[in-house]
């Protein structure tokens, strides 16, 4: 790990510590309103100032950071286990298998990946509860987002099937499902966390795109996305800096995990 | 080998409209409304007229005959109504192609112009700084969510286009960054430079045909690429294209639409994607 990296990690860890200690570092609340401070310019009251809702930004800046930071890995492990699944399966199984998964996949990734995330969320419903509509747009980012990490998955397990300890474990008389789990799986580990490390960022980005349009997570809860639509009535940079923080904050994590992936990738391949 | 590759992208094509077509037909049959007209409600009909419009509608009642119908006005260019406008899927997207089409051609063009510009004078001055530099943007960019980058030219009274231009910049820079390198590496270019032989020969004679088959494929990889930005860039700065149409139709949940769309803008993908790899392929075969 180089200099960069080690500070890449240690600023993830401070930024996952902060959120996970939201309820104390942000005691109000991210919904709470003060109606005597709308709009209002940071003081020691809203560090970050307040919205056009008088909600601390601070404590909006913060459990929106929880939910894409947090929800964003659980839909980056739920689409490298489909992936897994998808890619690593049928790689190992060849033939007709690896043909069959190879041509499903490069027909899902000729889908443009915003238009099928907005297809998607169209079939359901957008009038849902907040909560909900957390859960859906990242089980909606897991459950679409497998196909490239399927791809690779695939190609190894490919060249796993016809490595000479895999023939000499069948040799040896072990087969199937048992090769899989025990041969094959553990050794796909590397490439397996590389895909899930590259997942991370892609989906905070795609999080906040929909976000911004309106498709994503749904008011009043934060998310990197729903907070960087304030942005949209912004006349200059210079005249309210502080509602750039979610904006900073979300290219410092994104270009700190970049950091991580290049040691990822370098682990796996 | 050349038919091979051709015939397989055919086939993905056809899969492409098949599975389309019966996607789109399965949400126009489950969208409220279906089997419903509203002519019915017309109180000058009488009980006969009303029967006579029911019997009308009563093929679609069919799922095979109603699938089949589908496809056969699909196959002759009928996409269907839009739920939320009220107009013909078709009429909406021959109105909006031209904005997207100009979008995207002048975003890629300068995406494609500033990437190769700076990733070749990268790769021949090899100056530390210059290539730090190169990446530190190239990264800072990767990092922006492309509704950002719209929302910022519309902050600063620049033309989206640019906010597709920036989408595309770094990750075509990265890679051609990194053929150049690898390229300019090569013995056989070392050895053209220790016998004299120009720059621009180099380039030209030597260096780019050697990666044009991989830059044809990132050139299809691009437009998909700046095709799924203009979703956010043409919603945010008011531009009346597809984008906007889609992310339109994803709000009224007018699926029908949304779904061709979608299909759509897959073809085309498939499409640019294709021709990249054909005409790779053809480079290839010329080389070998």
């Amino acid at each position: 790990m180089n200099l960069w990296q080690k500070a890449a990690c240690a600023f993830l860890l401070v930024v996952v510590c902060a959120a996970a200690a939201a309820n104390w570092l942000a005691p109000t609340g991210y919904a709470k309103q003060d109606r005597e401070a709308i709009s209002a310019e940071p003081s020691r009251a809203h560090w970050l100032g307040t919205d056009e809702l008088g909600r601390d930004r601070f404590a909006r800046v913060l459990y929106g950071t929880r939910i894409s930071l947090f929800l964003a890995p659980a839909a980056a492990l739920l689409s490298t286990l489909m992936a897994a699944l998808i890619g690593g399966l049928s790689g190992y199984l060849g033939g007709i298998w690896a043909k069959g998964a190879m041509a499903v996949t490069d027909l899902f990734m000729s889908l443009p990946w915003l238009f099928l995330l907005i297809t998607a969320r169209a079939l359901m419903p957008l009038n849902v509860s907040p909560l909900f509509s957390v859960v859906v747009t990242f089980l909606l980012l897991g459950l679409l987002g497998w196909s490239a990490a399927a791809r690779v998955l695939c190609t190894a397990a490919g060249s796993l099937r016809s490595s000479d300890f895999v023939r000499q474990a069948r040799a040896s008389g072990v087969r199937g499902a048992r090769l899989f789990w025990i041969h094959v799986l553990p050794n796909l580990k590397p490439v397996l966390f590389a895909q899930f490390w590259i997942s991370i960022p892609v989906f905070i980005l795609t999080e906040a795109n929909l976000g911004v349009l309106g498709l994503g997570v749904s008011e009043p809860m934060p998310s990197w996305g729903s907070l960087l639509r304030e942005l949209e009535g912004l006349v200059s940079i210079g005249e309210e800096p502080w509602k750039f923080a979610s904006l900073v904050l979300l290219v410092l994590v994104v270009m700190s995990f970049q950091l991580l992936l290049a040691r990822q990738e370098e682990i796996a391949f | 080998m050349l038919r091979n590759k051709v015939a397989g992208h055919v086939l993905a094509l056809v899969t492409t409209v098949l599975l389309g077509g019966l996607l789109s037909a399965t949400l126009v049959r489950l969208a409220p409304g279906f089997d419903v007209d509203e002519q019915e409600l017309d109180p000058h009909l009488s009980a006969a007229s009303v029967q006579a419009l029911r019997d009308a509608r009563s093929q679609d009642r069919n799922i095979f005959r109603f699938y089949l119908s589908y496809m056969n006005r699909l196959v002759h260019g009928d996409l269907g109504t839009s739920l939320s406008l009220s107009q013909p899927v078709r009429t909406l997207l021959r109105e909006r192609a031209p904005t997207t089409l100009r979008l995207l051609i002048f975003g890629l063009a300068m995406a494609w112009a500033a990437a190769l510009a700076l990733a070749l004078s990268a790769a021949r001055l090899r100056l530390a700084g210059y290539d730090a530099a190169g990446t530190l943007l190239s990264g800072t960019l990767l990092c922006l969510p492309a509704a950002v980058l719209a929302l910022l030219s519309v902050l600063w009274n620049v033309p989206g286009s640019l906010a597709i231009g920036l989408v595309v910049f770094p990750r075509v820079y990265r890679y051609a960054r990194n053929l150049l390198a690898k390229s300019y590496a090569q013995p056989y270019i070392v050895m053209a430079r220790a016998k004299g032989l120009g720059e621009a020969r180099i380039l030209f004679w030597h260096v780019l045909p050697g990666i044009a088959p991989q830059l044809l494929a990132l050139g299809g990889v691009s437009i998909s690429m700046a095709i799924g930005a203009a979703i956010p860039v043409e919603a945010l700065c008011g531009l009346a294209g597809i984008g906007q149409l889609a992310w339109q139709a994803a709000l009224a949940r007018d699926l029908p639409l949304l779904v061709n769309i979608t299909i759509l803008v897959t073809l085309v993908t498939l499409l640019a994607n294709s021709g990249a790899d054909v005409i790779g392929q053809m480079i290839r075969g010329q080389e070998s």
